[in-house]
């Protein structure tokens, strides 16, 4: 359990040192992404459209944010992930075609994102379900909003974060997925349990 | 007090009760984190729960919510048949639940199901939920809960044939827990309804989960299941995050109902370690008194 700390635009070479239960921060820009942006961005890159931010290197987060409109800018009151499985279907072609470097999330993701992951250099990570207002005393300025038409938990947030994490890397780039191997343990100890009730 | 007064009085009450509700965990709920993270022996569990820690610690220093998911806003009342309720009590929660949606803030929740339109301020259609017991006595009591939807998801409900029994019962609660996993943010709390109809069971359910931690049921025979399946899930090796560990489990607590001779209904409802609740009771006189639980 090796503790790293990267600034974003994060390179391939840093996030392939990267191993399951390694903890990360991350200072730099962190842009928040549910359901509904993972769509709009796939449906604009397919029309050969540019993204209103770039992701090389980046750190996206599956998180759904309570924000506050303070005079003229936004402030992030908490921010704690939300459930990334809703994302399965659409991670692989999106790490594929943004060069995202961390996903950020929790409870895990399957077998296609762990395959993106391999493929093309990245990791996926779990931030604490729950633990809004430690992710939100980490984000020090909102740098702007994209796609606010979608809702505010479902909007582009740009977030300026410091020292953000600690990110737990739960699907590293060899291939491994720890939710997924955790689930098997925990299939099998339920079969043990149910024989002897 | 004119009606008027008593209206503003219970609002403020209950936009207080939200606050405090989002920005806390009952104190049975700390405590029992707390002992979880010394007992804990891998590195990464302890660390989990540190981090579990250190964010209620700074939720309540700086009176902002704990987790983004400020839930969809539910009220549990009972109301004493001599409480002088002298105005519109549901158009009061409504207003309630808009004003500690811009004050607080609260993240807006309230989606419609067929056009995915949010409203913006909490409330829609039978949204915010209020639930009315009636019960003796002169006050009026409402348990206000900010239901996160990453635990709300992993509920569960079956109509077991009675054949099944106690074991099919025992069977159904290990199944929805193994399956749910890492989902709802564990260290849970899990609350289970037998017996009645299915929305009784249901309601049963959802009611045992805020009950405290460490609140046994009165029946020997019910909260000796209660123990032996808290051990049992706490075996499973979920753990705190759902990232390994043997605190998977909090606390489990059963309610029941008589039942139907053909039906057992069961049902599993969850709460995540931010398990957000605040009482407020009002007297006859309209004096207001904070609680973190109220027994339902």
């Amino acid at each position: 359990m090796t503790e790293y700390h990267f600034t974003t635009p994060i390179r391939e070479e840093d996030v392939r040192k990267l191993r399951i239960g390694d903890r990360v921060f991350v200072t730099g820009t962190v842009v928040t992404a549910r359901d509904q942006a993972h769509r709009r961005a796939l449906q604009l890159l397919a029309e050969g459209k540019p993204l209103p931010v770039d992701l090389q290197g980046g750190v996206i987060y599956h998180c759904g944010p309570v924000v506050r409109r303070m005079d003229d800018r936004w402030e992030v009151v908490a921010a704690g992930p939300t459930t990334s499985a809703r994302m399965e279907s659409l991670e692989y072609d999106f790490i594929a075609k943004t060069g995202v470097r961390i996903v950020v999330g929790k409870g895990g993701m399957g077998a296609k994102t762990a395959e993106a992951a391999q493929k093309f250099g990245a990791v996926y990570c779990e931030f604490i379900g729950g633990v809004g207002v430690l992710a939100a005393n980490a984000i020090k300025e909102v740098e702007r909003v994209e796609w606010l038409d979608l809702g505010i938990p479902e909007a582009l947030w740009v977030l300026r974060v410091e020292r953000f994490g600690p990110l737990i890397v739960c699907i590293d780039s060899t291939g491994r997925n720890y939710h997924q191997e955790l689930a098997e343990s925990i299939n099998k100890r339920f079969q043990e349990i149910i024989q002897k009730l | 007090m004119p009606a008027e007064e008593h209206y503003e009085i219970v609002k403020n009450a209950v936009v207080e009760a939200l606050r405090l509700a989002v920005t806390r965990v009952p104190s049975d709920v700390e405590a029992a984190l707390k002992a979880a993270r010394d007992r804990e022996e891998s590195d990464l569990a302890r660390n989990v729960l540190d981090t579990i820690l250190q964010n209620i610690k700074i939720g309540k220093q700086q009176s902002r919510p704990i987790c983004q998911d400020t839930g969809l806003i539910g009220y549990y009342i009972l109301l004493g048949r001599n409480f002088p309720l002298n105005f519109d009590l549901r158009r009061c929660l409504i207003e309630a639940t808009r004003e500690a949606t811009q004050r607080i803030p609260l993240r807006p929740n309230a989606v419609h199901p067929f056009t995915n339109r949010n409203s913006g301020d909490n409330t829609g259609e039978h949204i915010p939920h209020i639930y009315l017991r009636l019960v003796d006595g002169d006050t009026l009591s409402i348990l206000v809960v900010p239901k996160g939807g990453g635990s709300e998801n992993m509920t569960r409900f079956a109509m077991l044939t009675p054949a099944k029994g106690i074991r099919g019962i025992k069977e159904f609660v290990l199944e929805t827990i193994a399956r749910a996993a890492g989902k709802p943010c564990p260290p849970n709390i899990v609350g289970v309804g037998v017996g009645g109809t299915a929305d009784e069971a249901m309601l049963l359910a959802k009611t045992a989960v805020l009950l405290p931690v460490g609140y046994r049921n009165p029946d020997p025979q019910i909260a000796e299941i209660e123990e032996e399946l808290l051990s049992l899930a706490n075996q499973l090796g979920i753990g705190p995050g759902g990232l390994g560990g043997s605190t998977t489990l909090l606390d489990l607590h059963i309610k029941f109902a008589h039942r139907h001779p053909a039906s057992l209904p069961v049902a599993v409802s969850y709460q995540c370690w931010a398990a957000r609740q605040h009482g407020v009771i009002i007297s006859s006189g309209y004096h207001v008194e904070y609680r973190e639980h109220i027994l339902l």
